[in-house]
């Protein structure tokens, strides 16, 4: 853990995802309230708070959901191209700047099979391949090497979450975490350079929850993605973590390494409850 | 709705109340229709009161419903009642079957002119099943792959007819130059219907696309100048045979070149040929396209849009692409109406077509291109075998889609083949291991 610390100091400098005063009005109810953080590239970074902190809320505005009342959101790719992710629509989000996302609720494409929904990930590569579906009804060869292709990537990520033998099954047969690990790599198959998890491992027992860590290590470490997470389970948010943001209400508490954030007296006041005094004094 | 006890206890006092509850619903239904009758007398049409039938039927009711509680239904426990009509074994036999009867229905389809019974009247039948055929493949690009429930079909199948219909008799083009031209028009509306629905979904798109259906049928009944109104379109040319007209006299016809004797029959199995060659290459795009990028992105579509969009993929322009297919294999059958028929009016188009050809796709099984013939060959071939009983006929229609639907909510076939497999030479292999 120590190690991967150290990593993220040395290329810190390296933002993927710059968030600048973010705000996000319901009506009359602030659900983000000016918050600025930044994702740094090949690292892991956790988004925690208390329930109604505005979490998904965050999501929702990086992945085009909501379009964010103030505030910019800006994605820098390791080509060099950068995108103001609050001006473009939700699709585009993910074609174009490549940042994937995975749900709370699991939304998987329940009465299809599990190669098909990591097939629909590579959409718009397959598009352009079989020369937007002209191509693909005369059956010319440059889409059907296109879609051996694609297969092979699907194979790749069934491999990567053990899913190999059920390729051919309907999603919503899956158990639990096998749903929650074959989103992940459907997000993983769209080609990111930021995916997005919202509590990957809710209702996950705590074998499961340790294969995800390792899942979520591996996609870091081997493929180079950087991952934001939100998530209430905290042995896997201080475990693999290597940047912890901590909101509550809408606002930012704390910003900093597991270490910092387990000994943040804000962070244990907002999850535990502290007298008022106490807080004052701390801070 | 037993009342008597799982045990097999019987209560009487639910039995007597179920009982009236059934005799009261008879009475609600029976004191109309069985208790009134309309007699016609010299002086004009008179009501009869037929109070002791009605009366009967619901003493029949009543005693019979308790006759059940009492000596049927207490006898048995209610848990291991088995369910009104077999299901899952009866799936995957179907399952089975269609597999081996898809090939020989289509050579029976080709065939089917050359058999000794095939006399004009079986001839007509079959191409108008075939057309119901290609209608129900074209819909189910939208409503059984894209999950857009559209009610408003019919409007497609207009604008494909009138399309047709107006280009030949206006410009003197011939059939094959005009089908593409229709097809391509029907699509041109798909787009038009399809960009204000983008954010409609189930219920209220259904409402929008049924709205859409008829405006289009009261603009053609309404534009006289341009569609001849409620007089519709006559004298719309036939289609010939490579330049070959199918005439009884004259030079070029024919029969007149292949040296065959004249026959009104030449020209109805032709046009059976077009409509089969039509509603193949219908079923051929279709399932093409279902195994392609688009088709999965259609049905990931229909299962769930928010994650669609998440996957980076363009959801406006997948449900136009929906709609414009849908819409053209519309056009394409209804330039071939209009071909057939020789006359269009906007009375061919209402919304009980629309009806018809959403029950089915729906009866059919949603996605499945050998239900929808199933489908096709029971609802038009039953309301011909049903002719006689005109009156009757909606009523033993209506009857057997809830029968149906009841029995298989999902439609006749409704196994789903996936559109690729990892492990091809037969299922997961731990399916299998399962299995043995």
């Amino acid at each position: 853990m120590s190690q991967a610390i150290h990593d993220s100091e040395v290329i810190a400098s390296d933002a993927v995802l710059t968030v600048d005063h973010l705000t996000m009005k319901f009506g009359g109810l602030t659900a983000i309230d000016n918050l600025s953080f930044t994702a740094a590239r090949g690292d892991i970074t956790a988004l925690i708070g208390p329930n109604g902190a505005g979490k998904t809320t965050v999501f929702n505005c990086l992945t085009g959901f909501y379009k964010p009342t103030e505030g910019m959101i800006t994605l820098s790719q390791r080509a060099g191209g950068a995108y103001l992710l609050e001006r473009m629509d939700g699709h585009k989000i993910c074609h174009k700047a490549k940042v994937a996302r995975t749900f709370q609720n699991i939304r998987l494409f329940g009465n299809m099979t599990t190669l098909e929904n990591l097939m629909v990930a590579q959409h718009n590569r397959l598009m352009k391949a079989s020369y937007y579906t002209i191509g693909g009804v005369l059956g010319l060869k440059h889409f059907r090497k296109a879609e051996r292709e694609a297969v092979e990537l699907a194979r790749h990520w069934l491999e990567k979450i053990d899913l190999v033998d059920r390729a051919d099954d309907p999603a919503s047969d899956l158990p639990y975490g096998a749903q929650r690990r074959l989103e992940i790599a459907r997000a993983m198959c769209t080609g990111p350079e930021l995916l997005c998890l919202d509590e990957p491992a809710a209702g996950l027992n705590p074998r499961e929850s340790a294969e995800l860590n390792t899942l979520l290590m591996e996609i870091r470490d081997e493929e180079q993605i950087s991952i934001l997470l939100i998530e209430h389970d905290m042995s896997v948010v201080m475990e693999i973590s290597d940047h912890i943001v901590v909101i509550d209400y809408g606002e930012k508490i704390s910003d900093g390494t597991p270490e910092h954030i387990r000994n943040d007296p804000k962070v244990i006041a907002a999850y535990l409850g502290v007298d008022d005094e106490a807080v004052g004094e701390s801070s | 709705m037993s009342n008597t006890e799982a045990n097999g206890h019987f209560d009487m006092k639910a039995a007597l109340k179920d009982a009236a509850i059934s005799a009261l619903l008879t009475f609600v239904l029976a004191s109309l229709i069985l208790g009134l009758q309309i007699v016609d007398r010299n002086t004009g049409l008179v009501l009869v009161p037929r109070i002791w039938l009605a009366a009967a039927a619901i003493a029949l009711v009543f005693f019979g419903r308790l006759a059940l509680h009492m000596f049927w239904w207490s006898k048995r426990m209610r848990v291991d009642k088995p369910p009104l009509l077999p299901t899952t074994k009866l799936t995957a036999g179907l399952a089975k079957i269609t597999r081996i009867a898809a090939p020989l229905l289509f050579v029976f389809a080709i065939a089917l002119p050359f058999f000794p019974f095939s006399d004009r009247y079986i001839m007509d039948l079959a191409i108008l099943i075939m057309t119901y055929v290609m209608l129900g493949w074209g819909l189910n690009v939208v409503v059984g792959f894209a999950g857009l429930l559209d009610l408003g079909y019919v409007a497609f199948y207009a604008v494909g007819a009138y399309s047709f219909a107006l280009l030949a008799t206006n410009l003197g083009l011939s059939f094959w130059v005009c089908l593409p031209l229709a097809g391509l028009f029907a699509a041109t509306w798909g787009i038009i219907l399809g960009f204000p629905v983008l954010r409609l979904r189930g219920d209220y798109l259904a409402i929008v696309t049924l709205a859409f259906g008829e405006i289009i049928r009261v603009v053609l009944l309404n534009w006289y100048t341009f569609t001849g109104g409620p007089d519709g379109i006559s004298n719309i040319p036939r289609p010939t045979f490579f330049g070959l007209e199918f005439k009884r006299f004259g030079e070029g016809t024919f029969a007149d070149f292949f040296g065959l004797e004249y026959s009104s029959l030449h020209r109805i199995i032709f046009l059976y040929y077009i409509i089969v060659v039509l509603a193949m290459f219908t079923s051929f795009v279709t399932l093409r396209l279902r195994n392609l990028p688009i088709g999965r992105a259609w049905e990931a579509l229909r299962e769930d849009e928010v994650a669609c969009s998440s996957l980076g993929i363009n959801t406006t322009n997948t449900k136009l692409t929906a709609f414009a297919i849908g819409a053209m294999f519309g056009g394409f059958a209804g330039s071939f109406f209009a071909t057939r028929q020789g006359f269009i009016s906007p009375e061919s188009f209402t919304f009980i077509e629309s009806a018809i050809i959403l029950a089915i796709v729906v009866l059919g099984g949603m996605g499945s291109q050998i239900g929808v013939v199933i489908a096709s060959v029971a609802l038009i071939g039953g309301f011909e075998v049903f002719r006689e009983f005109e009156q009757y006929r909606m009523l033993i229609f209506g009857l057997a889609m809830v029968l149906i639907m009841v029995w298989k909510p999902r439609g006749l076939i409704s196994t789903r083949n996936p559109s690729l497999l990892l492990n091809p030479s037969g299922r997961s292999p731990a399916r299998q291991e399962g299995a043995a």
